[in-house]
């Protein structure tokens, strides 16, 4: 179980958000929801650790994920913005360096998997010459060998196709069944049949509660 | 010692701890930095030798020693910081290293001009001369790193990290100078090597030590206070504090 | 574990084996930056001789300064370097195994090339086995110290000139005990001392580089 207790975020001396609280629960998928610049992305950032929050704290079964990071990291997935496809290399290489480095006792074939998202005659094709799209499949490949129990996806529709958009849903829903635990943003409407999915919906703070106090004697 | 530092962990202490402490620091600054200068500068023996061109160390050897305690303090800061993840020790990394970089160009200075009448050149390249050259490019590094970040607590972090970086480094560099000095130019007479400073010598010394001392404390305090400011300027105190007047 | 650090270095490798011509880039400016010296100050052999110790040592700090800031540049802009950090192994092995990596790129062709440079600069031969053990020792030194740099700068948009701002003073010692060991072999004394001493710096630098190198990149990377 994933939990976050009151988590503060601090940007550039701005406070993005405060008092934060939320837990996953195995075969729970929870979409994050809210306007750009609310703080989604910083939100997911703190969750796998990447950045430390400014208050609270985020715990995996229990534990401080500063505490034990190689356990935490050994139940994670996390895709960010940036796929973390190397250009030079291609798909099936890039591929076989997340299986290696995250899953090195898989024992399926990663052709095959590659099929499944749609890249079927491209595997040795470099990453520079495919699509923003097709790039991005490349790296959502990961989804389907990976054993990790959390997935924390940003944006992970980003330049998916429609059928695109349907397998990973598919996929969702199999996942969380699995009692996996999924978090993910999205602008998309999603269409996640008999799984216990539901919203976080975060606001911005009002002007007011920005500026509480500063009236008009200030400036 | 951990319990009992912890309320000081809290930004809003901190803030006002070091407001109590400055006019402390001032007091005993403005104090012995007059008695230290017109004993030392007045009142002194002229060295046999230098003649009163000596008298220059009653700034140049104080703000050597503070250059160098300076960073020593800035690395004991970052180094809680870093381990026990502290932001105000990162904040107070960031308030000292200003500083101690303007100790370390006084103390260049006063070098260099003392330099001229001993050896006739404005900069010679003296063990310790080089060695305190270093010193300056390495707080410039801390303090060009710090700016160059726009979230300021990372920019805290960072400058951290590069300090104990090169508190690990200031012993090798000292000592490859050192050497490098003692093979290129033969034994050089350091300044500093006389076996025994005259007891009317070493009391304003210590005097004038005491006042950079006091000094350094009270301009890091009042930076510390500036840098607490700005950070915690979304919190609630802050705004209490901004809007109370003051 | 060690499958990591194999992996990391087998992609950092393969990556770079993929675009060959910026792995020649830094090698082709040591060169340059080394035939100016004659250049500037006339081609005596004495004289050469006399600051070569220097001109090989200066031209590849600048090198090994312009080569490192792709050490994490490319990974940092394309989110590799969340995953490595986000990968069940400790980021200090997996930044050692690019470090290495980012040496046999950098640090190796120009220990490679160092006979050119003694013909260039008319070194006899008992100068040139000092340089070749200087290189060898010294530059996985600047490329571990400058792996701190880099990683403290990696997020920053001009992170260029900070780097060198932060990096060129921590290197001040190779450079010193390096062109004094040149010169003592210049001399026809021993140099074994200097070499010992760096051979310690460089045992420091592996041990303590890649944890200061991994709590920079979490600063970086947030």
């Amino acid at each position: 179980m994933l939990e976050a207790k009151s988590l503060s975020c601090v940007r550039e001396d701005r406070l993005l958000f405060e008092g934060l609280s939320l837990k996953v629960k195995p075969g729970q998928i929870i979409q994050v929801e809210g306007p750009n610049g609310v703080g989604k992305t910083s939100l997911f950032r703190l969750l796998v650790g990447l950045m430390t929050p400014y208050h609270g704290q985020v715990l995996w079964q229990g534990l401080a994920i500063s505490d034990d990071r190689e356990a935490y990291q050994q139940n994670l997935l996390y895709l960010g913005h940036q796929s973390g496809v190397k250009p030079e290399l291609s798909a099936l290489e890039n591929l076989r360096f997340y299986q290696k480095m995250f899953e090195p006792s898989y024992q399926g074939d990663l052709y095959s998997v590659l099929a499944q998202v749609g890249l079927a005659g491209l595997e040795e094709v470099p990453a520079a010459q495919l699509s923003a799209g097709q790039q991005r499949r490349v790296a959502l490949a990961r989804l389907w060998i990976s054993t990790a129990p959390l997935w924390i996806l940003d944006e992970p529709f980003t330049a998916i196709d429609k059928n695109g958009v349907k397998v990973l849903e598919q996929l969702f829903v199999k996942h969380a069944e699995n009692s996996g635990m999924i978090l993910l943003t999205t602008h998309q409407d999603l269409n996640l049949p008999a799984a216990d999915f539901s919203k976080l919906v975060m606001v911005k703070p009002s002007l007011e509660e920005l500026y509480v106090g500063i009236g008009a004697e200030k400036c | 010692m951990w319990k009992w530092l912890h309320p000081y962990a809290k930004a809003q202490t901190s803030y006002e701890l070091a407001g109590k402490l400055i006019p402390w620091f001032t007091v005993v600054c403005c104090i012995s930095f007059a008695v230290g200068l017109v004993w030392g500068l007045a009142f002194a023996p002229a060295d046999y030798q230098q003649g009163d061109s000596f008298r220059i160390i009653y700034i140049h050897v104080p703000a050597a020693i503070l250059s160098m305690g300076a960073y020593t303090s800035m690395a004991v800061a970052a180094f809680i910081g870093l381990v026990w993840q502290i932001r105000l020790s990162d904040m107070a990394v960031a308030a000292m290293a200003p500083v101690g970089a303007v100790f370390t160009f006084i103390a260049l200075f006063t070098g260099a001009a003392w330099g001229k009448p001993m050896w006739g050149a404005w900069w010679v390249w003296d063990a310790r001369l080089t060695s305190e050259l270093i010193l300056l490019f390495l707080y410039l590094g801390v303090i060009a790193l710090y700016n160059a970040f726009s979230d300021k607590v990372l920019a805290g972090r960072a400058a951290g990290i590069l300090t104990l970086v090169g508190v690990i480094n200031i012993p090798i560099i000292h000592y490859s100078v050192e050497w490098w000095n003692t093979l290129h130019q033969g034994a050089s007479i350091t300044k500093f090597d006389k076996p025994s400073i005259a007891l009317s010598m070493l009391w304003p010394l210590l005097i004038m030590l005491l006042a950079f001392a006091t000094f350094f404390g009270a301009l890091m305090l009042m930076r510390f206070r500036n840098e607490i400011l700005q950070r915690e300027s979304h919190r609630p105190w802050v705004k209490a504090l901004v809007m109370g007047g003051k | 574990m060690l499958n990591a650090f194999y992996q990391v270095m087998r992609r950092e490798l393969l990556t770079a084996f993929r675009r060959i011509a910026d792995v020649f880039n830094p090698l082709w400016f040591f060169i340059i930056v080394i035939t100016l010296f004659p250049l500037g100050v006339g081609p005596e052999p004495q004289l050469l001789l006399r600051i070569a110790p220097g001109i090989i040592w200066v031209a590849a700090l600048l090198a090994s300064l312009l080569s490192l800031e792709r050490l994490f540049k490319d990974d940092f802009s394309d989110g590799g370097l969340e995953q490595l950090m986000l990968s069940p192994y400790p980021l200090s092995l997996l930044v050692t195994a690019k470090i290495i990596a980012h040496w046999l790129l950098t640090g190796l062709p120009i220990i490679l090339i160092s006979p050119l440079i003694a013909v260039l600069l008319s070194l006899d031969l008992n100068t040139y086995w000092a340089v070749l053990f200087t290189l060898l020792i010294g530059t996985p030194i600047l490329s571990f110290i400058g792996a701190i740099g880099v990683a403290l700068t990696v997020g920053l948009r001009k992170g260029g000139v900070i780097l060198s701002l932060i990096m060129l003073p921590l290197c001040i010692p190779v450079l010193i005990f390096s062109t004094m060991a040149i010169d003592a072999a210049n001399f026809g004394q021993s140099y074994i001392g200097a070499l010992a001493i760096m051979g310690a710096m460089l045992v420091t630098a592996i041990t303590l580089a890649p944890f200061a190198v991994a709590a920079s990149l979490r600063v970086s990377v947030s």
